[in-house]
């Protein structure tokens, strides 16, 4: 591939975004440990910050966002850093309720 | 440095006859370039860490009246390090049963890599940087917030629960103490305007009057609360209950022998020198040091900012530089020296008492402390730092500025000399519109 | 190896970078040790810094490390040696959810595949980027500057040499801050130890 002699696009930062959200998506669908589908809602939302630094970068293109890309990059990693620790709240509040961190076994509420 | 390599390599090949389009060798000089700064900072964590190692063990004996080692390698035992390290190599390479062994021989040097990484963007002269980076302290302070990472995989997948209690209360602590340590650094970064260590160390040169220690009480006061936080973000004594030899057995490394054990303690003297020397910077002038790195500008001794710019070589600025690099190794030394003083003299702190120290009394004092600079910097209020100031401090510019300001194939701007016009106002305001070119 | 031509540095890093990422990423979803899971998920972490770095943005980069890999990962880790009991470290997800997880991950990939290469201005870079001299750590400066207190009412300044450099981000600082502080109070509240009431007999 030419990719190692040619300079890298925006479109290449948003093929790796891309990767990084559906990876993120598999894992929130599939993992059993509450923990496992925040990492995936983690990964989601670094795929999502590349492709706003990636529009937001000087480096790659001619007319770019500039600073308000990385300031949406900030706003969504201190947001992520929220949620994280509210989400991990809840778990762990589950967790010490009904001794099991299985989303699986969530279903209390089933009719 | 890249350039010169590549210079070279098309020196040699002209010489000998060859005519051979640039593309063919034109990586070798990066390559080389980055090979030798990485190989240069290398040496300095392992040699620093060699000589540490001696240091503790000759000043721990003498405050335990006793002296150390004295046999190997002459009367006062030089090449003890060299003996433990042998011994260190030839131990057993022991995993227990129970570890997690991915992790288990993964987590020191995630430990070490961590505390290498910030080698990267501390300048050592002005100019010699692994990276300029216009956020330097900013990265610093997060690279040394990473390290944990490597205590707490230790701690679990040793498979022991002594390992374990040593990971979380350190994970704890370290964590905790970021906090403070930010508030600390936050300040000489106000007084600066920038964050860029470069400028940062540029701005206190002249006379030691222009250290920012010097600047107000406030900034006084806030050096020893940084450093009581560094103290306890490396895990040094009285903070080292992650290490706990009398509690915990040892902690977290409780099961690692031989190298694993050493690249460990690699980490600790690698992160104790870079936190001294991040101290050596942002508040006692850095290379602006006991030994005199300036002079009158006509003599154009020293490496300037221009010459960053340009990338002008004088044996006169090597020197120069060379001399500078000394006076912040021999500050970072003492740093460390001080953290060993400290740890052989003061009982160790329970965890609770650590926490107490770091969310009553680090943190508001380094609040307090932040908010009195601001005010005295917005006041104006007169500072030590105005007694013989070289350089007015707003005209100090990061790298990049002086880049921007030169077209290119110009000479850069020199900076401002001090000029005889009434003193004008370092208030955070001026600093800041300084910047705008 | 002999190249024709030169080996162009940054996409040299990008492809070391991305691979680490991408690679470490899909670790995460496919390994079952959710402590194995934690580091990979942190060796992502930060290869996506490197990534941000390399696109210029180094205060976002040197923020991913210390927020996101420091901060945020510490947390997840502490939740994972929270309830990291011998029977949930590793928990197998059924092969029939496999399966719906992939037809739905490949999916969503190729739209986002094809959507990201489709628009002409995307895929073409900067081919003078040698020649940016000044611009490498410009927005670091400003972010930081906002944060040391540019004054709001100085943003109508007309004069275009005061006016360079001059930005007014303090808001949205000003937002998260309190928002953080918020989120984490209740947090904190969520996550407290309770007090077991004794019941009467």
């Amino acid at each position: 591939m030419n990719l190692i002699t040619e300079p890298i696009s925006v479109s290449h930062y948003l093929a790796v975004g891309a990767l990084l959200f559906v990876t993120g998506v598999v894992c929130m669908a599939t993992k059993r440990n509450a923990i496992g589908v925040l990492m995936g809602v983690e990964l989601v939302l670094n795929g999502a910050n590349l492709n706003f630094v990636a529009f937001g970068s000087e480096l790659l293109r001619a007319t770019n966002l500039g600073l308000d890309g990385q300031l949406m990059a900030m706003f969504v990693i201190v947001l992520a850093a929220a949620e994280a620790a509210v989400a991990l709240a809840i778990a762990l509040n589950f967790y010490n309720n009904h001794s099991t961190i299985d989303v699986d076994r969530a279903d209390d509420l089933r009719g | 440095m890249a350039d010169f390599f590549n210079n070279q390599i098309q020196g040699t090949l002209d010489w000998l006859g060859f005519s051979l389009s640039p593309a063919w060798y034109d990586w070798i000089g990066p390559l080389t370039a980055a090979l030798i700064a990485c190989a240069l900072l290398l040496n300095v964590v392992a040699v620093g860490a060699l000589a540490f190692i001696w240091l503790e063990r000759k000043v721990s004996g003498r405050i335990q009246d006793r002296l150390g080692p004295t046999r190997v390698g002459g009367k006062f035992g030089w090449l003890q390090t060299l003996a433990d390290g042998m011994k260190l190599i030839t131990k057993e390479d022991l995993t227990p049963a129970a570890a997690d062994h991915f992790l288990f021989k993964l987590a020191p040097y995630v430990s070490f890599a961590a505390s290498f990484s910030g080698y990267l963007a501390l300048p050592f002269a002005v100019g010699w940087v692994g990276q300029e980076l216009n956020i330097s302290v900013f990265f610093i302070i997060a690279i040394v917030g990473l390290e944990v990472f490597g205590v707490i995989l230790a701690g679990y997948a040793s498979g022991s629960k002594w390992s374990l209690f040593g990971g979380m209360r350190e994970a704890a602590q370290v964590v905790s103490y970021e906090v403070p340590m930010g508030l600390c650094v936050l300040v000489p970064v106000v007084i600066c305007g920038t964050m860029n260590l470069t400028a940062i160390g540029e701005m206190q040169r002249g006379l030691f009057t222009n250290w920012l220690v010097f600047h107000d009480p406030f900034s006084f006061c806030v050096f020893w609360v940084y450093f009581t936080c560094a103290t306890a973000s490396v895990n040094r004594a009285p903070f080292d209950l992650a290490e706990a030899e009398s509690e915990l057995v040892a902690g977290f490394h409780t099961e690692y022998s031989g190298l694993r054990w050493s690249f460990f303690f690699m980490a600790e003297y690698g992160s104790m020198f870079l936190v001294s020397a991040l101290a050596a910077i942002l508040f006692f002038g850095g290379w602006n040091g006991p030994i005199p790195v300036f002079g009158p500008e006509a003599l154009n001794w020293v490496y300037s900012q221009s010459d960053l710019v340009t990338g002008a070589f004088r044996i006169t600025g090597y020197i120069a530089n060379l001399a500078g690099c000394t006076n912040l190794i021999l500050k970072a030394c003492v740093g460390v020296t001080v953290m060993m003083w400290v740890r052989w003299t003061l009982p160790r702190l329970r965890i609770d008492q650590v926490m107490a120290t770091c969310l009553k009394y680090c943190v508001p004092l380094g609040a307090v402390c932040f908010v009195g600079v601001v005010v005295w910097q917005l006041a104006d209020l007169p500072s030590p730092n105005d007694l013989a100031p070289p350089v007015h401090r707003g005209a100090v510019r990061e790298n990049w500025v002086l880049k921007a300001a030169t077209p290119p194939g110009l000479v850069p701007p020199k900076v401002d000399a001090p000029d005889a016009a009434p003193k004008a106002e370092v208030t955070q305001a001026s600093v800041l519109s300084g910047r705008d070119l | 190896m002999i190249l024709q031509a030169a080996i162009n540095w940054q996409s040299f890093y990008f492809l070391l970078f991305a691979f680490v990422a991408c690679g470490f990423a899909l670790a995460v979803v496919f390994s079952n040790n959710i402590v194995h899971m934690a580091f990979f998920l942190t060796l992502s972490l930060g290869a996506i810094a490197g990534l941000f770095f390399l696109a210029g943005a180094e205060f976002v980069g040197a923020m991913q490390f210390m927020i996101y890999v420091g901060g945020t990962l510490v947390l997840l880790i502490f939740g994972v040696m929270l309830t990291a009991q011998s029977k949930f470290v590793s928990m197998k997800t059924a092969a029939g959810e496999w399966v719906l997880g992939a037809i739905l991950g490949g999916a969503l990939f190729v739209l986002l595949i094809r959507a990201g290469f489709a628009v002409p201005e995307w895929n073409t870079p900067r081919s003078d980027a040698a020649s940016l001299v000044a611009a490498d750590a410009q927005h670091a400066t400003a972010i930081g500057g906002a944060v040391t207190g540019y004054r709001v009412d100085r943003l109508s300044e007309e004069n275009p040499v005061l006016r360079n450099g001059m930005s007014g981000y303090l808001l949205p600082f000003e937002i998260v801050s309190i928002h953080l502080l918020v989120v984490l109070i209740g947090a904190s509240y969520l996550a407290r130890t309770k007090k077991r009431v004794k019941v009467a007999v």
